[in-house]
């Protein structure tokens, strides 16, 4: 099936099988490998990207469903050499270990900072529910998106 | 020397790539012509293959080769890395685990058939169509049931099930005499639940064969490259080691689940050289739940015997362990000699015995977890210890103060000799339960408990004190207990001719922060920017030999490596500054980045002395050019890191409903290069540590089949089930290794788990709970408090 979509500021026509899931097509397809697959029952967050500035698990979507449609991968967050805040937050609080999960916890904070800029640290802890980390603890995680949220008000 | 990054917080320098998702897992790479592997997997626990016919598979779209065992029937199985031996010295039984199954599967996930296909979907289209015709066996995937006569026998040519029995302490008869001379004794019986270990970047793999250097390599989600070249090629394939290339790049997690050799990277080696084109397979998360070993999965009996002054007189414990259907590469050794000889933990217990025995079941292996032995061994001792005080009204913190073995330098005061074989380097336990107690507010504690008792919340407390043996392993010591490798690492030191540092060690980075804490020592002892030296890792080309990663070695072993070779670049780097500055090279000191003449300022650069080594026209006859210096550091003991865990929970004494208030951690794992990265380690062990407690625990059912095969069935520990956790260290450095260190890795995930259980226990004591199971999920303590 064709499809337009745009993704990280570019546009794309492309012609994809329809049961391709959209995790595959920006990983195997464009090469956006930052989206990660760690499980098949739409449960770890690991693949979460942006579909129209909300976040999304890549894994449960086809590819097909972005048709028309704006996707923000972890690679289109960063503005130039400029770190979104919640980037910088993760390497200065240590918010990752392995760094398999982080894109999707970034893209998760992300949409959880957009709906709600200052979050109790209960909110975020919620607002995580949907991503797996299996070696923080989660705990520098929630300090990683505090450290971003006190700088967003700043800025 | 100065200690500008040694001990400092230093922001990591490999979170770049992973913050900007430029991070390169396997998976992330491609390469041209790739076809791509899908394994057919047995859905019984125990089959016998009657015919299998993949003609219409074969057919299908896309396929390029389907493969069934009876293609690898020539072929060595993976093998067991660590031999054991009964009791009565006979050696262990040890069944073929081959790349595919050929007549009987053994566990659910036991491989089938390997489909090769142009595109991941065709490749499982195709596997859909492959016709088994099955008999189904009778299966048994508990290890007591296995023992018992008439159980289902796993492996025909072992009737009974045991892989081996073992044993270690003091004989059976003194630990038997010195129970029956207690004046209480506490008896418990345990289940240590079977755990998946689930790092969250499933395995992966990619084989690629190149027909004109005839050379293959490996691209592996792997804790250690060059082990997995070492089994590969001499153990299973027979190919010549020169020729295989194994790179491990950045892996998501490991936890010891990434250690072992899998059937699966030799499945995509042979499967690439056959067919002349790159094969990638990986897994997915409800295959990994089949097919990644498990861990833990004890079931003891243990007795605790104390005099009437409440100190210990002895223990006594029977285990039966399950290693599920086939040995994997590590699954021997830790039952026993990373369980057994633990049991000392903290204490001046005189008497100790443990009689293992070691089972096979229809299971999917279980092998080293976070821990590995040493959670099982703690939980034993620290649940004995915490109920034994109950029992006698006794404070569990003044129990654990009596029986502590007193303070120790491993320097100027030799090392404890334990009755379980080991001799701990150094340690002085009774100030990190002192920490852990001031941070509690413990007298605080008391009256808040009382409070609670009041309504349906209620509190308790739990007190955990741990050691384990770490720095794995000196590898004299570990041959003579079987180990079928030595346990050294190496590590290369290039100074580049501007005086630039690449540094190649063996260790293997997935999470720990390698890239940060081995350049933070190595810009220190040469007192260069932190910018100016490069780690490398993880590719058997490039790094010269590696033992890996696990056991909480990497600094310990890997970092003394580099540090050896430090010295002798430093040595050889004051022959040069010598030779240019017209001096005795004992007139010389190092200090930051440059060699001084003692007591003038004629000094010469470390960058000026790196350039000569490289263009030796003014230069010291008789040595060589180049700075670039290789060293094996094989450890002469383990290292012993020990600390405290303390949880408060509430209790929801109508739901059983557990919650985590507080979960305070003091650990002494040595000196300490990265405070950060430590604590960060501490935090992942500690929540690993709390969802064996609470949440997590594999399930087979009565057919064998995996109940719990997916995120929507594993309960994994997510944000909102932990506090901010409280940690703190003390520290008393290993007097055995150059940087003092001990290792951290798995702390967090030893102390925690009976602290959580301690806890609950306490929360509920009044009420008469006595047994609590893990994970101590809602119902679990419901029925425990209502005894339903």
């Amino acid at each position: 099936m064709q499809i337009k979509l745009n993704v990280n500021g570019q546009s794309i026509e492309d012609f994809v099988e329809p049961r391709m899931l959209l995790v595959h097509y920006l990983r195997d397809i464009l090469g956006y490998t930052g989206a990660h697959v760690g499980c098949d029952t739409t449960s770890c967050g690991s693949c979460t990207v942006h579909l129209n500035g909300h976040a999304v698990k890549s894994c449960n979507l086809l590819a097909v469903q972005a048709n028309g449609k704006s996707i923000t991968t972890i690679e289109g967050l960063a503005i130039g050499d400029q770190l979104h805040p919640l980037q910088e937050g993760f390497k200065e609080c240590h918010g990752l270990q392995c760094g398999f999960c982080t894109p999707g916890m970034i893209m998760t904070a992300a949409d959880l900072l957009e709906n709600n800029p200052k979050p109790t640290e209960q909110e975020i802890r919620e607002g995580l529910e949907g991503n797996f980390c299996r070696c923080t603890g989660y705990h520098n995680i929630v300090k990683a998106i505090q450290y971003a949220s006190e700088k967003m008000a700043l800025a | 020397m100065s200690n500008k990054y040694i001990g400092q917080s230093i922001k990591r320098v490999e979170d770049k790539r992973f913050i900007t998702g430029k991070g390169r897992y396997t998976d992330d790479i491609q390469l041209p012509g790739m076809l791509y592997a899908h394994i057919l997997r047995s859905p019984y626990a125990h089959a016998r293959i009657i015919s299998i016919d993949t003609t219409a598979a074969s057919k299908m779209k896309g396929v390029v080769k389907i493969y069934t065992g009876k293609d690898y029937e020539a072929v060595n199985g993976v093998p067991c890395g660590w031999q054991v031996n009964f009791k009565d010295g006979t050696t262990m039984r040890e069944p073929k685990h081959p790349l595919l199954v050929t007549d009987i599967a053994r566990h659910v996930g036991d491989g089938i058939a390997l489909v090769v296909a142009t595109d991941k979907y065709l490749a499982c289209d195709a596997a859909e169509e492959i016709k088994i015709n099955w008999e189904v066996l009778p299966s048994v995937t508990n290890a007591m049931e296995a023992m018992k006569p008439g159980a289902p026998i796993v492996h025909a040519e072992y009737a009974d099930n045991r892989a081996f029995d073992w044993q270690i302490g003091n004989p059976k008869e003194e630990v038997d005499a010195a129970m029956a001379s207690a004046h209480h004794i506490t008896k418990l019986d345990f289940v240590n639940n079977r755990l998946a270990p689930n790092a969250i970047e499933p395995r992966s793999y990619i084989g690629h064969y190149d027909p004109v250097y005839e050379k293959y390599t490996l691209y592996t989600s792997t804790q250690n490259p060059h082990l997995i070249r070492l089994l590969m090629c001499a153990f299973v394939l027979g190919i010549p080691e020169h020729k295989v290339r194994v790179v491990g790049p950045d892996v998501g997690g490991g936890f010891g689940s990434k250690i072992y050799h899998y059937t699966e990277e030799a499945l995509v080696t042979l499967a690439a050289k056959d067919l002349g084109k790159p094969v990638k397979w990986t897994s997915d998360r409800s295959e990994a739940f089949l097919s990644d070993a498990h861990g833990r999965d004890h079931i003891s009996t243990a007795e605790m015997g104390f005099d009437k002054n409440g100190l210990i007189v002895g223990l006594r414990i029977k285990t039966f362990a399950n290693l599920g259907a086939y040995l994997s590469t590590f699954s021997t050794c830790v039952p026993t000699y990373l369980h057994g000889t633990l049991l000392q933990g903290l204490y001046t217990t005189p008497k100790i015995h443990l009689d293992m025995t070691c089972v096979f079941t229809n299971t999917v292996a279980v092998d080293a977890y976070r821990g590995a032995g040493r959670p099982e061994a703690t939980y034993l001792l620290e649940r004995l210890i915490e109920v034994g005080a109950h029992e006698m009204g006794i404070d569990p913190t003044d129990l654990r103060f009596k029986n502590f073995i007193p303070p120790f330098d491993g320097v100027t005061q030799p090392g404890y000799q334990t009755q379980v074989a080991l001799q701990y380097d150094s340690g002085n336990y009774a100030p990190v339960l002192q920490r852990g107690m001031e941070m509690l507010g413990y007298e605080n504690f008391k009256k808040e408990q009382a409070e609670s008792r009041k309504t349906n919340k209620l509190l308790g407390v739990g007190f955990s004190t741990y050691i384990e043996a770490c720095g794995i392993a000196p590898s004299a010591v570990v041959g003579s207990l079987g180990a079928r490798a030595g346990l050294f690492e190496s590590a290369q030191v290039r100074v580049q001719p501007t005086g630039k540092v690449s540094v190649f060690t063996g260790s293997h980075s997935h999470g720990q922060g390698h890239e940060t804490t081995f350049a933070q020592v190595v810009a220190d002892k040469l007192g260069i920017p932190l910018a100016d030296v490069d780690i490398v890792h993880g590719d058997s080309d490039t790094v010269a030999f590696g033992m890996g990663t696990y056991g909480s070695r990497s600094l310990a072993v890997g970092g003394s490596a580099i540090v050896k070779s430090i010295e002798k670049v430093l040595e050889k780097g004051a022959k040069i500054a010598a030779h240019k500055l017209e001096c005795l090279v004992d007139d010389l000191e190092y200090a930051e980045g440059k060699w001084t003449i003692k007591g003038t300022d004629k000094s010469i650069s470390f960058a000026d002395v790196s350039l000569t080594a490289y263009v030796p026209h003014v230069y010291p006859p008789n040595l060589e050019p180049g700075l670039d210096f290789s060293s094996f550091y094989d450890p002469t003991n383990f290292t012993y890191p020990f600390g405290c865990h303390i949880c408060v929970v509430e209790v929801d004494a109508d739901t059983g409903k557990v919650t985590i208030k507080r979960m305070i951690a003091v650990d002494d794992v040595g000196n300490v290069i990265n405070p950060m990265i430590v604590d960060g380690q501490i935090h992942g062990g500690l929540a690993q540590g709390i969802g064996q407690a609470l949440l997590e625990g594999v399930n087979y059912d009565s057919d064998g089949a995996l109940q719990n095969g997916s995120y929507m069935d594993y309960a994994m520990p997510r944000a909102d089930d932990f506090p901010m956790f409280e940690t703190d260290r003390k520290t008393t450095p290993c007097p055995h290794n150059p940087l003092g260190v001990k290792g951290a890795g798995e702390a967090g995930a030893i102390g925690s788990t009976p602290a959580v259980v301690n806890a609950v226990m306490n929360a509920l004591w009044h009420k008469g709970v006595r047994d609590l199971s893990m994970p101590m999920t809602p119902e679990s303590v419901w029925r425990a408090m209502n005894k339903k």
